[in-house]
């Protein structure tokens, strides 16, 4: 595929692997998060963690939409698809992850409850208008890449003033999070996150652009380089972080130049701003509670709120105790350190949404990172 | 609304053009969840690969 092909040539990589030996310091050491769960699959899928020397670490971020949503939102959902005159509509890489008492949507589906699987957003649209006495919830997840298509949605909903259709928002920002990694207690106190640098999302960076990183890579001194999915694109993203740590410069850098405008894409951001408003704060998982980092519709459009049309409280709920994807999603612990990595759990038994999404870590890990764990202890 | 088909490498989808309203025929895009993001502009394409070499050359002449 152009644009896609070459940027996977195996020689071009190898040689840009020799540049990134010859630009590190062999004294120090480079801690650099991708902040974007397709950045973790391209990294675990092209092997790239093998090809870097050793001092450079590929810490993997908390990126990946279905892992961050927290276990009480789940249940909130499953609350909802509870309700015999709602239809639930959801992404199907939502009907697995464990939710409280080890109930899943696809679970409540195969009990009966009306959950169905949509491709778009606005296929949650047509099944509303073609079935008036159904009372259509899309189940909206995701990063500023999926929040343009929900805001479509909920305005030709609108157009068509369908009264049966409402979004039950979940939806987070980018730049908020990595402030909140920054900060967080981990960070600080016990220093067991050393990040010196991030590797920018590719698709979020084509709505919001490079500009809203700018505050933070001045603000607490870390270089960030937006990167496309690419193998090359990533390894030629280390390379360019590498270039800022030893010169001492902390400042926002495209490398996915051939997708990524500084200002990104107005439209995208023009109608999520006429939809959305900020929430003072949203709970992830992994990250707890953070400020003013998640959305959720405007009063002008209230009809069109789950959360205010079904009166959904809020209810926190504890993770599996014995699963560390909070962990893992701040970037202190890898996926092998889980006990239940890969014997309780595993793609087909995932007790965690780390495994769940083909962005988490943990599933990224199992089906790449594996065999290669396996041969580096084998003598 | 605008649809476009975006042909994925032989695979050819059915993708909404409502953020990308400049998209024309024979342009490369960037598609999430089945909306058109952005469009892949061809000459900094180029200009990223020739970098990519440059960095590997420079390595290998270097080695
Ligand atoms: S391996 Fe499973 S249980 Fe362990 S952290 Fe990952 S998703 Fe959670």
């Amino acid at each position: 595929m152009k644009y896609v092909d070459e940027y996977r040539d195996g020689r071009l990589a190898r040689s840009l692997a020799a540049a990134i030996a010859r630009a590190v310091d062999p004294s120090a050491d480079y801690h650099f998060m991708e902040f974007c769960g397709g950045h973790t699959h391209a990294i675990s899928r092209y092997g790239l963690e093998d090809v870097l020397p050793t001092n450079v670490r590929m810490i993997h971020g908390p990126g990946c939409p279905v892992c961050v949503l927290p276990v009480g939102r789940l249940d909130a959902a499953l609350r909802l698809a509870g309700r015999p005159e709602v239809t639930l509509c959801t992404y199907g890489d939502l009907m697995r992850v464990p939710a409280s008492h080890g109930m899943t949507l696809l679970r409540a589906k195969a009990a009966g409850a009306d959950i169905r699987i949509v491709y778009s957003t606005l296929d949650a649209v047509r099944i509303a208008e073609a079935e008036p006495d159904r009372e259509v919830v899309f189940f909206a997840i995701g990063f500023e890449t999926t929040a343009p298509p929900t805001a479509l949605a909920i305005r030709l909903a609108a157009a068509k003033r369908l009264t049966n259709f409402a979004v039950f928002c979940n939806h987070v920002l980018t730049p908020p999070a990595i402030q909140n990694i920054l900060e967080s207690p981990d960070v600080r106190a016990l220093g067991r996150v050393r990040v010196d640098g991030f590797i920018g999302p590719a698709h979020v960076s084509t709505v919001i652009g490079t500009e809203p990183y700018a505050f933070f890579a001045e603000e607490f001194e870390k270089p960030v380089v937006v990167a496309g999915f690419e193998p090359l694109d990533v390894m030629q993203a280390i390379l360019m972080l590498i270039a800022q740590v030893n010169e001492g410069r902390h400042e926002v850098e495209n490398q996915y130049v051939r997708a990524v405008r500084r200002d990104g894409n107005s439209k995208a951001k023009a109608d999520v701003a006429e939809i959305f408003e900020l929430r003072k704060s949203f709970e992830w998982r992994g990250l707890g509670v953070v400020p003013y980092s998640g959305l959720r519709l405007k009063e002008a459009y209230a009809a069109y709120d789950a959360e205010r049309r079904f009166g959904i409280a809020y209810v926190p709920a504890a993770d599996n105790p014995a699963c560390e994807c909070g962990a893992i999603l701040r970037g202190v612990k890898k996926p092998t350190e889980c006990k239940l990595f890969g014997t309780a759990c595993t793609p087909d038994t995932p007790m965690g949404s780390c495994m769940v999404s083909a962005e988490g870590a943990c599933a990224a890990h199992w089906t790449y990172g594996r065999f290669r764990d396996r041969q580096r202890r084998a003598p | 609304m605008r649809l476009g088909r975006v042909d994925f490498g032989g695979v050819v989808k059915e993708v909404n053009l409502a953020f990308l309203p400049e998209a024309d025929i024979g342009d490369f895009v960037v598609v999430h969840v089945g909306y058109a993001l952005a469009k892949i502009d061809p000459e900094e394409a180029r200009r990223t690969l020739a970098l990519l070499a440059e960095a590997g050359a420079a390595a290998e002449a270097a080695s």
